[in-house]
């Protein structure tokens, strides 16, 4: 078997410097009844890797690939372009088959990466801190209310209507648990979000408002106004990014006064991949810093004064505080910190300017012209590189029919909120950098096909 | 505009030059690194954009004008980067990584390969169901790989890790709890049990409470038993557990935690010791998590990701989260969400994570399991306990091997820093191993080991590679019981020498802040996050 190296001969000298007759009294501590002394029955046996390629590159033929097809799904995971270096840098052996740096000597290279990252993440985020990701932006979301909690000692938090209903179903399965109290809305197809709701919601008791930017229609508003209440009230304000590449374009939730920003940074650096491994982004206000879950490098010196990075403020985490630390979390999403970062250093403030600038034009211009389609009307006044359109038929039944055509045309909201029959007819459409002039005729005549 | 005025900064030593030192502090293949806030510039970019077309913006007037402090690299800078940040990692592709829990194994490249086919690597989550038939068929043939090697009964597919997958299962005890209208508050933890385990219990709002070890570093079965009672909703245990040692008992542990009304948790991290030699599930196990990223060989990247799938017996099964995959009487494959939850799946307890899991990591853990077979997985249990049993039998005379004299090991072996002389501690053998060429072994963990070393070397580890390990282990232990003063200022040979961990805590910095300019006063142009 080609990834086992111990030979016959290796087995039986080790048995003897052991001193064991055979290796089935090394499993002497298993009870004779639960030992199996065969391979279990009915599975299959070893194979050579041409036969394993053969057999699970058959199953990936079976899927309609993003990238082969006019493509316009967003919702919390986007199609971007990943320069080529980004992938080949990741599969460097160093970075791959590292562990968590937990010797800090000989992981000085894990270590400045997620120095690096944490920078990056808190700048793009606009606030004074950020940790060394999460596993995804919807357990990070949960994170944040927990520790918005912790700060505020309060256990109700308030939810916009416009958070990702995957998010809200999180933090309501987790709030079912320890007791929080979550108050949840319903999206409207209507251009203006819930800011109003949430401002006249917030009360003495909101441990925090949570607000996504932009948000599950593509809806952005101004957090200013919502971070201001939030404040007066001693709440603090959550802001939930799903779509980073936004913040090359438009303000940063820090700026307007978010305490706590959380997001989902698949859109840089790491693919679709049917939906993980993704990588949560968590920034803070330095004041917050130690109610912070999850892993945080920081700076320091060696022995010889030099500068150096080590893992810090572990008496947060579990490890050591045990069932008094601020999350279970330990594995973390590191390799995808690693291509997040790796791409916005390809990109850097320029680069992602250029590409917010391209994604939002593109975005315009799709939207426009399906606007045109008799029937079709557009909900959003503002919106990144995701609007929302309302058909004048179910939105579930047309995305299907137009997979019919070749054409992945967008998330119909009768996936996301099944039973809403309000919200049947949204269709919510994402325009990246990657659709093609030819993509969008498609996607023109095939939603004029199922709305005519 | 540069971001950082100064430039390239080295960290070259302040202290006087020894024999070697260089004027740019590197050391021949060792190169020094700056930070790319040192080196990029807010203009610089490794990517070409087109233009975009010029047209009405409809961004609802929050443009953003004012800078965000981003700094870039043209491709080829990028690239020199991260090539030499990557050589100042030790990774299993450069050798032995004995870190005990861990299961630093081998990770073979053609699942790198399958995992990046278009198929797995270009389909979005939200795609219509039809058009993502082998994604799912791929979810559901490892769910019944992993099924069969645990002999339970469902799995759940979509926690992120170990410690999600402990959150998984835990959540699934309560939700059966309560479905019978059984409010229980503690969940009991074994001393040695990993972090994650009470982190996990008081994350889900139970009260822990450790059960003591024996001296053999078993669970206690007397103690535990005395302990259960209505209060409680559910024991964590980890087999083989954290000494590196199977549990005898666990069958009637098990038993009696049934007979008291609660489950059993079963924290899979060391499932590398039995797969294909035991299942689980006739061990009377209700849920355990399993790390992909251990077992199953996905890579640990560094901290992540990982991937946490949670067998369930058939008790625990109706209860565990949404969504779930599986194959319909027609062929057809279907990912279970909340639209049909009420008809398929109706008391599962909710859904822990945005789509449905680490595909990414399904891949690659499913390559592994084809590529082995179950006669492959039952020969990596046995190799990596032989391997483990090598290591604690070449080594026990030099370091006290407090369980050695019960029995064999499993895929761990567990040594104490007992007979060192005054003022060394396990620390130093593991900085004195990276001198060596060698990741250290996991230090001070379990707790109830004094000064513990837990040394798990896998099965994708020659008998040479063993046999170099031990001798170097060998001579650092040696130096350990002698004194030697040297060794407390290992490693010498590192990237960096021994950092001060103190000083980062105390004095936190976690973000790269612009340095004042000449001239300044101080304090401005400190800015924090670009702010």
């Amino acid at each position: 078997m080609r990834y086992l190296p111990l030979s016959e001969a290796d087995r039986s000298a080790m048995l003897t410097v052991i001193g064991a007759a055979s290796i089935d009294d090394l499993f002497s501590d298993v009870p004779e009844e639960a030992r199996l002394n065969s391979p279990i029955h009915g599975l299959p046996m070893h194979a050579s890797e041409m036969a394993v390629e053969r057999q699970l590159a058959a199953m990936a033929r079976k899927n309609m690939v993003a990238g082969e097809v006019p493509f316009f799904l967003g919702c919390g995971a986007y199609k971007h372009h990943v320069p080529a270096s980004v992938d080949h840098l990741i599969q460097r052996g160093e970075f791959l088959t590292a562990y968590t740096p937990y010797q800090p000597e000989i992981a000085q290279g894990t270590l400045q990466v997620l120095f690096e990252f944490q920078s990056q993440v808190a700048r793009l985020l606009g606030c004074e801190v950020a940790n060394a990701s999460m596993y995804d932006g919807s357990t990070a979301c949960w994170e944040a209310i927990g520790m918005a909690r912790r700060i505020t000692r309060r256990k109700k938090a308030l939810l916009s209507s416009g958070l990702h209903p995957h998010y809200v179903a999180v933090c309501a399965t987790m709030a079912k648990f320890t007791g929080d109290t979550l108050d949840l809305a319903t999206p409207e197809l209507t251009a203006a979000t819930d800011a109003e709701r949430l401002i006249a919601g917030i009360d003495a008791e909101t441990s925090a408002v949570v607000v996504q930017y932009p948000d599950i229609l593509g809806r952005i508003t101004d957090l200013a106004p919502i971070a201001e209440a939030a404040h007066a009230k001693g709440a603090l304000l959550i802001a939930v990014v799903t779509e980073p590449v936004a913040l090359g374009l438009i303000n940063s939730p820090g700026e307007m006064g978010a305490d706590i920003v959380v997001g989902e940074g698949q859109s840089i650096g790491v693919g679709l991949q049917f939906g993980g491994p993704y990588v949560g982004l968590f920034a803070c206000r330095e004041k917050h810093v130690r109610q912070m879950p999850g892993r945080l490098a920081g700076e320091t010196v060696d022995a010889e004064g030099k500068r150096g990075f080590v893992l810090t403020l572990s008496t947060r985490e579990q490890h050591i505080r045990r069932e008094k630390a601020t999350s279970n979390i330990c594995t973390n999403s590191g390799l995808c910190a690693l291509a997040f970062s790796i791409h916005m250093t390809l990109l850097g403030e320029k680069g992602l300017r250029q590409l917010a600038s391209l994604n939002h034009a593109r975005a315009v211009e799709v939207a426009e012209r399906l606007a045109a389609i008799p029937g079709v009307e557009l909900v959003n006044d503002a919106f990144f590189n995701e609007f929302t359109l309302k058909l004048p038929v179910e939105a579930r039944p047309a995305v299907h029919a137009m997979v019919e055509k070749g054409v992945l045309s967008g998330v119909s909201l009768g996936r996301l909120y099944p039973g809403a029959a309000e919200l049947a007819n949204g269709l919510v459409i994402a325009v990246t950098e990657v659709v093609s002039d030819a993509d969008i005729d498609a996607l023109e005549t095939a939603l004029q096909e199922q709305c005519s | 505009m540069t971001i950082n005025p100064s430039g390239w900064k080295p960290s070259s030593p302040v202290a006087a030059r020894s024999y070697g030192a260089t004027t740019t502090g590197n050391r021949a293949l060792m190169l020094e690194e700056p930070l790319i806030f040192e080196i990029g510039d807010s203009e610089a970019t490794g990517v070409d954009f087109s233009a975009a077309p010029s047209g009405v913006s409809r961004l609802g007037g929050l443009e953003r004008f004012a800078p965000i402090g981003l700094p870039g690299l043209s491709e080829p800078l990028t690239v020199r980067h991260y090539t030499r940040l990557s050589r100042q990692n030790y990774a299993i592709d450069l050798g032995l990584f004995p870190l005990g829990s861990c299961t630093m194994k081998h990770n073979p490249r053609l699942n790198e390969k399958i995992a990046r086919l278009p198929g797995f690597a270009d389909i979005h989550p939200l795609q219509p169901q039809e058009t993502v038939q082998g994604a799912i068929q791929l979810i559901n043939e490892l769910s019944e790989w992993l099924i069969a090697l645990t002999g339970m009964y469902g799995v759940a597919m979509s926690p992120k890790a170990g410690a999600h997958g402990e959150l998984c299962g835990l959540l699934a005890i309560r939700a059966a709890l309560e479905a019978r209208g059984d409010a229980r508050e503690v969940v009991l933890v074994p001393e040695s049990a990993h972090g994650t385990n009470p982190a996990t219990a008081a994350f889900c709002g139970y009260r822990v409470e450790d059960i003591p070890a024996t001296n053999e570093g078993r669970v206690d079965l007397e103690a535990l038993k005395s302990r259960l009672g209505p209060d409680v909703a559910a024991v964590m245990i980890t087999n083989p557990n954290t000494c590196g040692l199977f549990e005898p008992e666990m069958k009637a542990i098990s038993d009696a935690v049934h007979a008291a009304g609660g489950f059993v948790y079963c924290d899979g991290a060391n499932f590398n010791a039995i797969v294909g030699k035991v299942r689980p599930g006739d061990l009377g196990i209700d849920a355990m998590h399993i790390n992909l990223h251990k077992t199953f060989s996905t890579p640990h990247g560094g901290g992540g990701p990982g991937s946490g799938p949670v067998v369930m017996s058939e008790a625990l099964a109706p209860y565990g989260p949404l969504p779930y995959s599986a194959r319909y009487a027609d062929g057809t494959y279907r990912i279970v969400e909340e639209e049909v939850a009420a008809d398929e799946h109706p008391d599962a307890f909710g859904r822990m994570v945005a789509f449905h899991g680490q595909m990414g990591m399904f891949t690659r853990a499913l390559a592994y399991i084809l590529s082995h077979g179950a006669d492959g997985l039952a020969q990596v249990a046995e190799d990596s306990v032989l391997n483990a049993n090598y290591i604690l039998r070449s080594l026990e005379d030099v370091l006290d091997a407090p369980f050695a004299h019960s029995g064999p090991c499993m895929h761990e072996a567990i040594f104490s820093d007992k007979g060192f002389a005054e003022g060394f501690s396990t620390i130093d053998v593991a900085k004195g191993l990276i001198d060596e060429g060698f990741h250290p072994m996991t230090m001070y963990f379990p707790l109830v080991v004094h000064g513990a070393m837990l040394v798990e070397p896998t099965e994708t580890e020659s008998k040479a590679s063993l046999d170099q390990f031990i001798v170097a282990l060998r001579s650092i232990a040696e130096r350990a019981r002698a004194g030697d003063e040297a060794l407390k200022a290992a490693p010498i040979h590192a990237p960096r020498r021994r950092l001060d961990e103190t000083l980062a805590a105390r004095k936190p910095i976690l973000t790269y802040r612009n340095p004042i300019p000449e001239g300044a006063e101080a304090g401005e142009g400190v800015e924090l996050g670009g702010r």
